[in-house]
């Protein structure tokens, strides 16, 4: 054990295990750092298919497609403290930075050149989504429900109610219906479906769960245990509408309304953050505002697929390598990327002109027959349609992004 | 004659999820609609004949760190066989340590898919 590396990874999930693994092949030396008492993170509780048809080009489950980095990772001898809580990062010199981290064997201090954080996202829970009234036992996250489940081996309830039809609500709602369990609802305060169709057909109409647009929970009700919830009707500006009230009977309220990155401990060291990602402002390497410190998958952006967490990852490791090898990033132009019509959120923020980058971005609503422009440097795609609940990733050519003087704006116009 | 029944399907074949309009008479198809490609038209299909699904769950596991371990069919089954598929992995229990990839189960209900597991259970230490 040594305590000094050229990168810390901070978080054992798919972003922080592909990051490693990269950077480990890149001739780093690496060392990861896991919270949980076991590497993996979300994808060990995630039993069901539909993992790494990009990166692996098979249907994988959850825990299948994370077993593919854990072996890897092990095999690479990459060395990794599990039970480990990162609690300070000092910044020691332009280049240098000092991480103080919590394990069973007592308090370290580690000197890093660069660090990778992928410490993932935590649930929106109940109290921020403005659901009143009692708060008896069988309210619960999708997370929590799925970690009893599909780790523990416990159902959480009998007559379920899920808020939110995200990927993760609608995918905990058919987990629920195999096991046997009455799924009343799906709520959604949307007027469309939060998740993927596949994830709406196959999960929702396999069961005959009703999904409930444009519907808001207002209120849990209950003493022992959860006995029922009261939703409305919303208007077009979400707003409750008078006299649509109605009850649905339930024993357990399962929230699925969305994730934020979870970059707390990058906050205090002064990270600028976006407010629409939630996540650091970074730039084509993955580079936050503080040089040397990547940022990689949920914790940088929420995104659908656990492929494009893992290709961020890869990329994040490259930015180490660059920042290494180089004694940092040198200056560059950097080119801000603006948001246009219908762009709800984009990363990177800053682009260079000097590598192809790939560009994720999502819609604020959906719309078909379209094309997404990149104002500046007139490149154009024509999409069928854009979904919220489907993230855009595209890329972007160097030639093409030298082009722009000093801003790209990206927009999706109808075509 | 058997009755004439329309029936409406999303594509999830691709991310454009096309709706799809089927009419049968008994197990007869006799009118295909609204998909955009040939393979739209198979999941069609498939879905008025056979609708297939790949089954998730957990089981049962003793001595190791989790008390279950994931499992799934190996291969899409026969959508009505799911309820008889999670009854028969109710019954079994699983004695660790188990590594990733092993058939727990052959030919889960008459399916002709075998359950296998999808995460490790090692030994508990």
């Amino acid at each position: 054990m040594r305590d000094r590396y050229d990168t810390v990874v901070i978080g054992g999930g798919p972003a922080g295990l592909s990051a490693a693994i990269k950077a480990k092949e890149h001739g780093l030396s690496v060392l990861l750092l896991e919270n949980r008492d076991l590497l993996g993170g979300i994808p060990l509780q995630c039993v069901h298919p539909g993992f790494g048809l990009h990166y692996f080009k098979e249907d994988l489950t959850g825990t299948e497609f994370i077993y593919r980095f854990i072996e890897k990772f092990e095999k690479l001898g990459i060395e990794s403290y599990t039970n480990a809580h990162l609690v300070e990062i000092e910044l020691v010199s332009d280049i240098e930075k000092r991480l103080k981290v919590i394990t069973p064997r007592g308090v370290l201090s580690l000197q890093t050149t660069s660090l990778i954080y992928t410490t993932g996202a935590r649930e929106r829970h109940i109290f921020e989504i403005g659901i009143t009234g009692n708060r008896p036992p069988g309210v619960f996250t999708a997370g929590e429900a799925q970690t009893m489940m599909d780790i523990y081996g416990i159902m959480p309830g009998k007559e379920i109610v899920i808020v939110g039809s995200g990927d993760v609500g609608l995918i905990m709602a058919r987990r629920f219906a195999l096991e046997g369990a009455d799924v009343k609802a799906v709520i959604e305060i949307m007027p469309f479906p939060g998740g993927l169709t596949r994830n709406v057909v196959q999960c929702l109409h396999d069961f005959d769960i009703p999904l409930y647009l444009s519907h808001a929970v207002t209120r849990v009700e209950g003493t022992k245990r959860v006995e029922k919830i009261i939703v409305c009707e919303v208007d077009e500006n979400l707003r409750i509408k008078e006299g649509t009230e109605k009850e649905i009977s339930c024993d357990t309220v399962v929230v699925a309304a969305g994730l934020v990155p979870y970059i707390k401990i990058l906050e205090k060291i002064g990270v600028l953050t976006d407010p629409a990602t939630k996540g650091p402002i970074i730039n084509e390497l993955l580079e936050t505002s503080i040089p040397g410190t990547f940022v990689a998958g949920n914790a940088l952006v929420i995104n659908d697929l656990v492929d494009y967490v893992v290709e961020q990852g890869e990329k994040s490791a490259d930015g180490a390598r660059e920042f290494v090898e180089r004694g940092g990033i040198p200056t560059k132009r950097w080119k801000r990327m603006v948001k246009g019509r219908n762009i709800r959120l984009l990363v990177p923020h800053y682009l260079s002109g000097e590598e192809d980058v790939m560009i994720y971005a999502r819609v604020l609503k959906p719309e078909e027959n379209v094309k997404v422009r990149f104002l500046e440097i007139e490149k154009e795609i024509k999409l069928p349609f854009v979904k919220p609940a489907e993230m855009l990733r595209l890329k972007l050519r160097k030639e093409d992004i030298a082009k722009a003087k000093d801003k790209i704006t990206m927009e999706v116009v109808q075509a | 004659m058997s009755e004439i029944k329309r029936h409406k399907i999303t594509c999830i074949v691709c991310p454009l999820g096309c709706e799809i309009e089927v009419k049968t008479e008994g197990d007869k198809i006799l009118e295909i609609k609204g998909y955009k490609c040939p393979r739209g038209k198979e999941y069609a299909i498939q879905e008025i004949t056979a609708p297939k699904r790949i089954v998730m769950s957990v089981v049962n596991v003793k001595g190791s760190y989790f008390p279950t371990v994931s499992v799934k069919t190996n291969k899409p089954v026969l959508k009505k066989l799911i309820p008889q598929i999670m009854k028969e992995l109710s019954q079994v229990e699983l004695e660790a340590p188990i590594p990733i990839g092993k058939v727990v189960l052959k030919n889960v209900a008459g399916s002709g898919a075998d359950i296998v597991t999808t995460r490790p259970a090692p030994r508990s230490r």
